[in-house]
């Protein structure tokens, strides 16, 4: 395809989707569920929308380097929204659609939005409302004109309506859109990503689009990604691997992106897809796991022991198939007829028949959910990315996937590992800057372009694969100076079904002890199960029979935690189940589903004063923030459990 | 009872046209019992309506009247300035008064998306035998009410459960499906009979905006009967308060909320 278009000349996505329109002219590029049916566009015509869009922006008096946020769920008219940016000059900031008033107004400030363009009432309502502090906002677009009739419109109008005006403009204005999309270099900025901010303040990741479009080429060569992929766009638009998958490597590699119709009808959507590549975090293939869990459980006897013998025969063989290793005829044979029987129609329940290169990445994957896809003969496998890299710093080539490893370095990018155990990159994914903040830029990336990732680290001798520990910052020492690596035993908690979450405290501390938010739908299924009524989620939490299966688990991870050298110390004493779950709308994590350490160290201090201080319950009263915004408050006496505690003798490896 | 002014403006910008309905002295009776007393009252082209009262005050039968189910032994009801001779409640329908009930009524094993579909019988044009080989007028037909019905869906936000036999959904999402199938029929007038009981204040704010966004979206006069107080005075534009059969007050929600006789019957005296 490069031939009649050479590399150099495809600078930019708008470069990207005229090259799409000429060569994929009647190939499907996008499809959104709407009233019923999968309405499709073609390049050619997602070219129109877009052009017909940038001209209406021009005519608006969009200038070369405003900002323009995006904010909605996904849709292809938010994505052309995008492209239409870029094709005038102007900058793209995508925020997570589910922010806060004050989250979004702090971005929109930081950022200097000029424009917004939002997908529906919801998200124009909340612009407005971060308006009465920001000023800089000449005009709001929105695109579901539902209940938008009432509004005031001489700052606001519609999608459709900015189209129009494009069209009718387009003798007076193509001339001009043209000049400004042909004058659009490799450095110059493709987009601005908010990163999520563990710590801290979001911070504007700002990318070129050399970044964008050599990472898309170098990962969408990786793994063989062709015009004939079909993806589900289901993830936050804000979020950079977003827009690596739904643009960066769409365009590159001219393939479809389809939107769902709503976030409820997801996994229908999915099944009806069949997308041939698929990206999900953890959390989405445990909830898949769960789910085909709980049913089978209703299923008949016959059901259930067909089901455990083709799992039981497919976890030893699955994965030496999919990595081509030889399998006797036998095991063959017994694979084959399971494929019939069960294999293939459970990845047609979970939407995964057609998988041929699945992701997962984010957060660690537990060892058991991820054998158990692969088991399947889903080639799921991991990476390890963040903003800054534009996703990509190590991936699993296809035959060498593990669930403990993150993979070798992704094309173009160097990496290396500090004195410190801190995991270090470059590549041409690298970011330009962090958006008006040269302190953090500079520290964050040295001037020969070499990038700290925050995340402790190691890579084996044996693979060359990356092994990530924890986040450096929160790797420290106990009080009797002993490694203390939270996330690392988090993880072997969060593996459980029925934990949701874990906190594990101790710098600076003579032991370990943790916090833990049970996953209402395995322990509500269980209590269901079992006939233990329950009229909340704070009434669960506390069940005695709740606290006695955690208590079991805490266990396993001591005993596994225990075989370690390196992080035996690390066991967990004394550990609580917290009466809320851990709320992005609360602060005590980040829109992506990480837990911030800090904030919910201070807000529950209480709490862990009574797990140091060997109490056996405490009383506590916790704010909580509704859907809504308003605020309530929550109290609870919860019991505090003390775990067996194996110990620290040397055991022979 | 006619206001001499014939259209106004609510606080929030929307055009109330004239008359739609004219309710002239009705008066009801089961055996001897007058369930509603010459009660006159009327609802204009594009208002949201609302009938209050306590239990057994004779609310439903209003809404029975005007939906033909009921014929009252006095009084009469005149429809866009026509008086309506005794009509079955079909014929009320095909008038463009369409009404969802107290007591959930849907098809129970049938999925959403047939239920709402069936809101659609009175835009059928085509005969049985037509629609039972699918020919031609009968196919197009279908395809039609369907991309009306997915429009409701939409509307709705029910989208995730098009397919879902409606016995399986919890209380709060049936009843957005019988409102859906009210709206199916494009209705100018839509009966809500306490369409929020039972719901938790969560699905209350929710019900509320689609009342709301189908009043403004589609222009519908929309005569509901509820027991919230909040919901009431923040929905609609007028009220009629009845009590044991009889009219004691109407008016906007601030006229009602300060009328004496009405603060007494309903709303509640401090006990001395």
């Amino acid at each position: 395809m490069t031939d009649q278009h050479p590399p150099e000349t495809l600078v930019s996505v708008p470069h990207l989707l005229a090259r799409n329109a000429q060569l994929y002219a009647d190939k499907p590029a996008y499809r959104e569920k709407e009233f019923g049916i999968w309405q499709s566009w073609t390049w050619a015509e997602t070219a129109d929308e877009v052009e017909a869009l940038a001209l209406g922006l021009l005519d608006l008096g969009v200038n070369v380097g405003d900002h323009v946020a995006v904010i909605g769920r996904n849709r292809p008219a938010l994505y052309w929204s995008m492209v239409a940016v870029q094709s005038v000059g102007a900058v793209p900031v995508p925020l997570y659609q589910d922010a806060v008033v004050e989250e979004m107004t702090y971005v929109l400030e930081n950022c200097g939005a000029r424009f917004a363009i939002a997908g529906d009432q919801e998200q124009v309502d909340k612009i407005i409302e971060a308006q009465e502090t920001v000023h800089g906002i000449d005009h709001v677009i929105y695109f579901d004109t539902r209940g938008m009739r009432k509004y005031d419109h001489s700052e606001i109008t519609s999608f459709a309506d900015i189209q129009n005006e494009g069209r009718a403009a387009k003798a007076r204005l193509s001339k001009q859109l043209n000049k400004r999309r042909d004058a659009l270099t490799y450095d110059d900025t493709c987009v601005m990503l908010y990163t999520s901010g563990t710590t801290g303040r979001p911070k504007g990741v700002v990318l070129s689009n050399r970044n964008v479009i050599e990472t898309s080429k170098n990962s969408s060569e990786f793994d063989h990604l062709s015009a004939g992929e079909e993806t589900l766009a289901y993830l936050p638009m804000a979020w950079v691997g977003d827009f690596i998958f739904s643009i960066g490597q769409a365009y590159w590699s001219a393939f479809c992106v389809n939107c769902p119709e709503s976030a409820e009808t997801m996994n229908a959507d999915l099944r009806e897809i069949g997308p041939t590549y698929f990206f999900a975090p953890p959390a989405i293939f445990e909830g898949h796991l769960t789910q085909v869990m709980i049913r089978m459980e209703d299923a008949s006897r016959f059901k259930r022991w067909m089901f455990a013998y083709f799992m039981e025969h497919a976890k030893s063989i699955g994965p030496k198939l999919l990595d081509g290793k030889t399998v006797s005829f036998k095991d063959r044979l017994i694979h084959s007829i399971g494929k019939y029987m069960v294999y293939g129609p459970l990845k047609n329940r979970l939407g995964m028949s057609r998988v041929r290169v699945g992701y997962t990445a984010g957060e660690a994957i537990g060892p058991e959910l991820f054998d158990f896809y692969r088991s399947l003969g889903i080639n799921l496998k991991q990476l390890y990315g963040q903003t800054e890299a534009t996703v990509f710093i190590t991936q699993q080539p296809d035959g060498e996937v593990r669930s403990d490893t993150v993979g070798v370095p992704s094309p173009g990018v160097e990496v290396k590992i500090a004195d410190n155990g801190e995991v270090f990159y470059r590549s041409p994914g690298t970011f330009v800057e962090y958006y008006q903040n040269p302190e953090s830029t500079a520290s964050t990336k040295d001037p020969e372009g070499w990038v700290a990732t925050g995340d402790a680290g190691f890579i084996e001798e044996t693979s060359g694969h990356l092994r990530i520990i924890d986040r450096i910052k929160d790797v420290s020492k106990m009080a009797d100076g002993s490694m203390f690596a939270p996330k690392y035993i988090e993880n072997k908690l969060k593996f459980y079904p029925n934990i949701l979450e874990a906190v594990v405290f101790g710098a600076s501390r003579d032991r370990c002890c943790a916090f833990i938010n049970i996953d209402l739908t395995a322990v509500g299924n269980w209590a269901e199960r079992n006939n233990i009524a329950y009229s909340s989620y704070q009434e669960l939490s506390q069940h005695p029979q709740v606290l006695d299966t955690v208590l079991g688990h805490v266990n396993a991870v001591n005993e596994s935690v225990s075989q370690d050298e390196m992080l035996a110390a690390c066991q967990i004493h004394r550990f609580l189940v917290l009466h809320k779950e851990l709320d992005a709308d609360d602060g005590e994590m980040t829109r992506t589903r990480k837990v911030r350490r800090a904030v919910i160290a201070e807000k529950f201090d209480d709490l862990i004063d009574a797990l140091y201080d060997g109490s056996d319950t405490v009383y506590t009263e916790t704010e909580v923030t509704y859907e809504d915004g308003r605020k309530g408050k929550i109290k609870a006496t919860l019991d505090i459990r003390d775990a067996t505690v194996i110990a620290r003798t040397k055991v022979a490896a | 009872m006619n206001s001499p002014v014939e259209h106004y403006v609510t606080t929030d910008g929307r055009q109330i046209g004239g008359v739609m309905m004219d309710l002239r002295d009705i008066t009801l009776r089961f055996g001897g019992v007058e369930a509603i007393k010459a009660i006159s009252f009327d609802i204009r082209e594009g208002e949201i309506r609302a009938i209050i009262g306590p239990n057994g005050a004779g609310k439903s039968s209003m809404l029975n009247v005007i939906s033909g189910f009921y014929k009252p032994q006095q009084g009469e009801v005149y429809f866009r300035g026509q008086k309506r001779p005794p009509l079955k409640p079909y014929q009320v329908a095909r008038q463009g008064v369409a009404r969802t009930f107290q007591n959930i009524a849907l098809f129970e094993g049938m999925s959403v998306l047939d239920n709402i579909m069936t809101g659609r019988m009175g835009h059928i044009k085509s005969n049985m035998l037509a629609q039972a080989i699918w020919a031609g007028k009968a196919q197009r037909e279908e395809n039609e009410n369907r991309a009306a019905v997915e429009r409701i869906i939409d509307f709705l936000e029910i989208q995730a459960i098009r397919k879902t036999p409606v016995g399986r959904l919890p209380y709060g999402l049936k009843k957005r499906v019988e409102l859906a199938r009210a709206l199916a029929a494009e209705p100018d007038l839509l009966l809500l009979d306490e369409p929020m009981a039972g719901m938790n204040v969560e699905e209350k704010e929710d019900m509320s905006r689609f009342i709301l966004d189908v009043n403004d979206e589609f222009g519908t006069t929309i005569a509901l009967i509820e027991h919230d107080m909040g919901v009431v005075m923040d929905l609609s534009d007028r009220v009629v308060v009845m009590d044991y059969g009889r009219k004691i007050g109407d008016g906007t929600p601030d006229e009602v909320r300060n009328n004496q006789e009405v603060i007494d019957a309903y709303l509640g005296v401090a006990h001395d």
